[in-house]
């Protein structure tokens, strides 16, 4: 709690501080927003319709990407634990396209979809499937092997196994797989808006600069930050609270 | 069937199915240009002085970058790491700007430093600095307390803690924490001459996208994932021998 007012403090202190050096004239107005000129400036944009739609809008992208990555990915995920041939084939792939900058590739996405939202949700779903389907597999392949024998010597049939004892004992860790496939979902999806000016709020930010709106600039910035902080903490309390005590 | 089998088995049917949608003309001309289109393209990029330039470019920019926001992320993670109240502190700031993405903060930055080469300098340090800072604040985290006992009770100054103690207690995760910062920085750089600019790689992608030489920009891809895949796995075996 303490460390929470000080962070709070601290960040009092740095809006006091940038203001100061805005009024004083040692920072460009035209470089850093005065914090002050920011409510005005979010109550502009929210007037003008670029607020609530464009969140809209990337939350709907970011959701429907993970949902298609989640259709995709845990069926691949649990083949790759069924089959180990599998596995051990694809495995080494699929973690080095986690690690590989895939989301440089997206030029390639526009000459083959066009701008639109087929190229920021195609982006989304790559980034969401990687994890997603590594996830799947990791959590299936932790699933306790006395869990299994148990359920063996009741004599389940081998679908029986998975849907009742595999899978529930697999869902915490497949559930980390959605929360880093819709966190990756939703970052990538911002930036690609960012960079083609399309979409929600990372074309907001974009079209801001270039209508040189200094304090509208600064606006979506942070609310961009806060949506991405916002999903993170959700989706972590979800998570603690799904996992098994 | 083993592992390595099905892997040729793939890669064989993968790129079977690439060519003959490429000759099937089924999308519009070079959309999935032809193999052998990419690998003139590709051959021809070294042949090209210009792509030697803009990979100097890229390479300063990522380079510099890089290095700024990994000293400054392995300094704060430190910091964060040994004061708990202060990491405490600022641990939810850290973590929401470091799960934005970054690309977002390139207007601040061509504010700041101007739309030149250090504008992407300054994203590529900014891409690094937040993987690090998290990565090491959390293994400093992890430092066995009697290593820092054991530099306390010799009386060690604070700079001598840092490098007598801290520094090669910390040094896997120094080298995993260059990989996580060499990959977004990467991925910071190119995308920020990709949205404005006038040199390096990321500019020659966008330059053959709009004029749609599509071959090229496979070809600059290409090359771009070669080396940053390539520079990673280097790291890897360079981490993996300690």
């Amino acid at each position: 709690m303490k460390e929470k007012l000080a962070g709070l403090a601290g960040l009092a202190v740095l809006a006091v501080l940038l203001e100061v050096a805005v009024r004083a004239g040692w920072v460009s107005h035209l470089v850093v927003a005065p914090p002050s000129a920011l409510p005005a400036a979010l109550v502009r944009l929210w007037q003008e319709g670029l607020v609530a739609g464009p969140v809209g809008i990337t939350l709907a992208q970011a959701f429907t990407a993970t949902l298609a990555a989640t259709a995709i990915g845990i069926p691949w995920g649990y083949l790759l634990w069924k089959k180990p041939v599998l596995g051990e084939a694809y495995t080494p792939w699929i973690g080095a396209a986690f690690a590989a900058p895939t989301v440089l590739l997206f030029p390639l996405f526009l000459v083959l979809f066009g701008r639109g939202y087929a190229t920021t949700i195609f982006v989304g779903f790559i980034a969401a499937v990687i994890p997603i389907t590594l996830k799947t597999k990791e959590a299936f392949a932790a699933v306790p092997k006395v869990l299994l024998d148990v359920g063996r010597s009741f004599k389940l049939p081998e679908s029986g196994l998975v849907r009742r004892v595999a899978f529930p004992a697999a869902v915490p860790g497949i559930f980390t797989g959605l929360r880093l496939g819709l966190i990756y979902a939703l970052v990538n999806i911002i930036g690609m808006e960012f960079l083609i000016d399309f979409g929600g709020l990372g074309r907001i930010a974009s079209e801001m600069y270039f209508r040189f709106e200094i304090p509208g600039m600064y606006v979506a910035i942070i609310l961009i930050v806060l949506v991405s902080w916002t999903f993170l903490a959700v989706l972590s309390r979800l998570e603690t609270w799904l996992r098994p005590r | 069937m083993a592992a390595t089998q099905i892997r040729i088995l793939t890669l064989v049917v993968i790129l079977a199915i690439w060519e003959a949608v490429a000759w099937s003309g089924l999308l519009y001309q070079d959309v999935v240009p032809s193999l052998l289109k990419i690998a003139v393209a590709f051959f021809n990029l070294f042949l090209d002085k210009e792509t030697y330039r803009h990979f100097a470019v890229s390479a300063w920019e990522i380079g510099a970058g890089l290095t700024i926001g990994y000293i400054l992320g392995v300094l704060f993670g430190l910091v964060a790491g040994t004061r708990r109240f202060f990491g405490a502190a600022v641990a939810p700031y850290v973590d929401g700007i470091a799960t934005a993405p970054k690309i977002v903060f390139l207007p601040i930055v061509m504010l700041l430093v101007g739309t030149g080469m250090n504008s992407k300098l300054a994203l590529g340090a900014l891409s690094a600095f937040f993987p690090v800072a998290i990565n090491m604040a959390a293994s400093v985290r992890q430092v066995p307390p009697i290593f820092v006992r054991v530099g306390r009770s010799f009386r060690l100054s604070r700079w001598q803690m840092a490098t007598r103690i801290y520094l090669p207690a910390l040094r896997p995760s120094l080298i995993t924490s260059l990989r996580l910062g060499f990959g977004l920085a990467v991925v910071g750089v190119l995308l920020a001459e990709i949205k404005l600019s006038n040199a390096g790689l990321g500019f020659l992608a966008n330059e053959h996208y709009s004029h749609y030489r599509v071959p090229d920009l496979y070809a600059v891809l290409v090359l771009v994932f070669l080396v940053a895949v390539g520079l990673n796995s280097l790291m890897g075996k360079f981490a993996e021998r300690r």
